[in-house]
């Protein structure tokens, strides 16, 4: 009956998304009288899977074996429809993030369960309907999808309706589901060393063709260190090789939902502003007063990228050194 | 080298998004369509490359009504060598992904491509359940595709990381950018395009499992505070005591 969550752990630590979706299922959860019930996939020490009580889970499957370290999505798909089996449950919750993409439409098919993908808001369940916002038009439009089936499977956007914490305890069980063996083999991996990945990041700093050229990127890859911020670039500029393709945002690009969305140099295309208009707060630095980004923008600065940019570093140095 | 590649009709990206019917109808006036840009722009031109390459056929399939044929033609001309239209209303991803399988079931492809999401629901669905449905293994997001032998190997850029993978085909996959570039139909393509079939074949019963109750428009900005260029300090402190983001 529990409502089930796909929650994974990477390098010993609960990701996020993780949290935020115990969160989410809690919700679901109590408008449906029942409790929650997490997978967690990956090694991690038992208080940080026994910290997920705190956000509601009731019970933690923990699969750490060897097929679970790393994201397979077979296995892992095989594993949470012997979780829900297990758990007879009725709703599954994932993340909207790339494993919840593999891995939800996978468990839609094969459970014949109705499923909303980057669910932005809470669920309203009335008996066997359960009914969701989501972003649609990327992001010009909100549709509400109704699900009518047995089993319904809801995958939400991180970053949406955040994390509560309601100091709860959790009973962890080891959960060792047989899953079949793939035929993907993994050759190697290769870290993007020291950034900070673009589709998780919380404060974006992003640059166009403002900037007139790759050799002029220093000034926005040190506002983003300064920050702790992920860097990105519009189309045009991924396009003609400036900067590198996982950087481009848009509607074709990488779709992001930071907390904070910096453009510097970026006219604000339509197909631009479709991939970062679910950001909580937008500025746009752009000479151009006509610039279509200022009107998505919350603050906006007229002015030239080489001068502005420069003195926005300055101020956010100042910033963070008071903070210190 | 045979490889399907699925298509989707989205409206153009510049097009403005509104309502009919009560808030329950997509308003399609006016509207321009085109074959969604991850179908086209990745999957299908990868999938050309990789045939040009290695010989085989290059099939693409839609969900959709006869006035589909217009964006089908448009993968023709790009240079797709036969198109198959199930004669339906995409009712939902699940539809949409049971008629496909259906089909892919009857012919042996060595590679089901997809497009990493349509633009106009955003769900990125339909890969992951046509490899359920006919029991292949799902590689999402790929952005970089090459095939040596029955080997494909794949580059798959998540979390700030790319993983290296290979696997033997069949395979279906999600393609995402950086796996191939734009290709502008010419005018031989074009030409060529108009002649080529398009095998139209009728539904599977097969029953939607979501619908839209309603769509609505999202809340209005509330407008842009113009700072002075020469004051940014002012701007991080409203980013720090008002917006409070940093």
């Amino acid at each position: 009956m529990s409502v089930l969550v796909y929650v994974e752990a990477v390098g010993g630590k609960i990701k996020k998304a993780g949290f935020e979706g115990v969160s989410y299922g809690k919700q679901a959860a109590n408008q449906m009288g029942t409790g929650v019930t997490a997978v967690l996939f990956g090694a991690a020490d038992a208080a940080e899977v026994a910290s997920l009580g705190n956000y509601g889970a009731t019970k933690v499957l923990h699969a750490s074996g060897d097929a679970f370290n790393t994201f397979e999505s077979n296995a892992f798909a095989d594993a949470m429809s012997a979780a829900a089996e297990k758990e007879g449950s009725t709703l599954l919750i994932f993340p909207f993030d790339n494993s919840g993409r593999a891995l939800a439409p996978r468990l839609s098919a094969r459970m014949g369960a109705g499923l909303v993908s980057g669910a932005t808001a809470y669920p309203e369940i009335s008996g066997n309907t359960l009914k969701v916002k989501k972003n649609v038009f990327s992001g010009k439009a909100i549709a509400q999808v109704e699900i009518a089936t047995d089993k319904k499977i809801i995958s939400f956007t991180p970053n949406s309706t955040g994390i509560q914490e309601v100091g709860g305890s959790a009973a962890v069980e080891a959960f060792s589901p047989a899953v079949k063996s793939s035929k993907i083999k993994l050759v190697e991996v290769q870290k993007q060393e020291g950034e900070i990945p673009l589709p998780e990041a919380e404060l974006v700093v992003s640059a166009g063709r403002g900037m007139k050229g790759p050799e002029h990127w220093g000034v926005i890859e040190e506002m983003a260190k300064v920050l702790g911020a992920a860097t990105a670039c519009s189309r045009p500029v991924a396009d003609i090789g400036w900067r590198p393709h996982h950087e481009h945002v848009g509607q074709t690009g990488i779709t992001v939902r930071p907390n904070l969305y910096i453009a510097i140099g970026i006219s604000g295309a339509i197909q631009h502003l479709a991939g970062v208009n679910q950001s909580k707060t937008i500025v746009v630095i752009n000479k151009d007063p006509e610039a279509p980004f200022f009107k998505a923008a919350d603050y906006g600065v007229i002015g030239d990228a080489f001068d502005v940019a420069p003195r926005l570093l300055e101020a956010f140095k100042k910033f963070k050194a008071n903070q210190n | 080298m045979n490889i399907l590649v699925c298509i989707s009709k989205v409206p153009d990206t510049t097009t403005k998004i509104s309502f009919t019917d009560n808030n329950t109808k997509f308003n399609t006036a006016g509207v321009q369509y085109i074959v969604n840009p991850s179908d086209e722009w990745y999957a299908l031109v990868r999938g050309l490359e990789l045939k040009e390459a290695l010989g085989g056929s290059v099939t693409i399939i839609t969900v959709g009504l006869a006035e589909d044929d217009a964006i089908i033609r448009k993968a023709l001309a790009i240079g797709a060598d036969e198109a198959v239209r199930v004669n339906a209303d995409p009712a939902d991803s699940y539809f949409v992904a049971a008629q496909i399988a259906a089909y892919a079931k009857t012919k042996n492809f060595d590679l089901i491509l997809t497009g990493k999401e349509t633009i106009d629901h955003n769900n990125a669905e339909v890969g992951g359940m046509i490899a359920e449905m006919v029991g292949m293994e799902f590689v999402s997001p790929v952005n970089k595709l090459d095939v040596n032998g029955n080997v494909a190997r794949m580059e798959s850029e998540v979390g700030g990381a790319t993983f290296v993978l290979e696997a033997e085909l069949p395979l279906v996959i999600s393609a995402a950018k950086g796996m191939a570039d734009q290709r502008i139909p010419n005018m031989r393509g074009i030409m060529a395009a108009r002649t080529k079939p398009i095998n139209v074949v009728e539904p599977q019963g097969v029953q939607p499992l979501v619908k839209v109750a309603a769509f609505e428009m999202p809340p209005a900005k509330a407008g842009v505070k113009m700072i002075d260029p020469e004051n940014m300090d002012e701007l991080v402190q409203l980013l720090h005591n008002e917006a409070k983001v940093i």
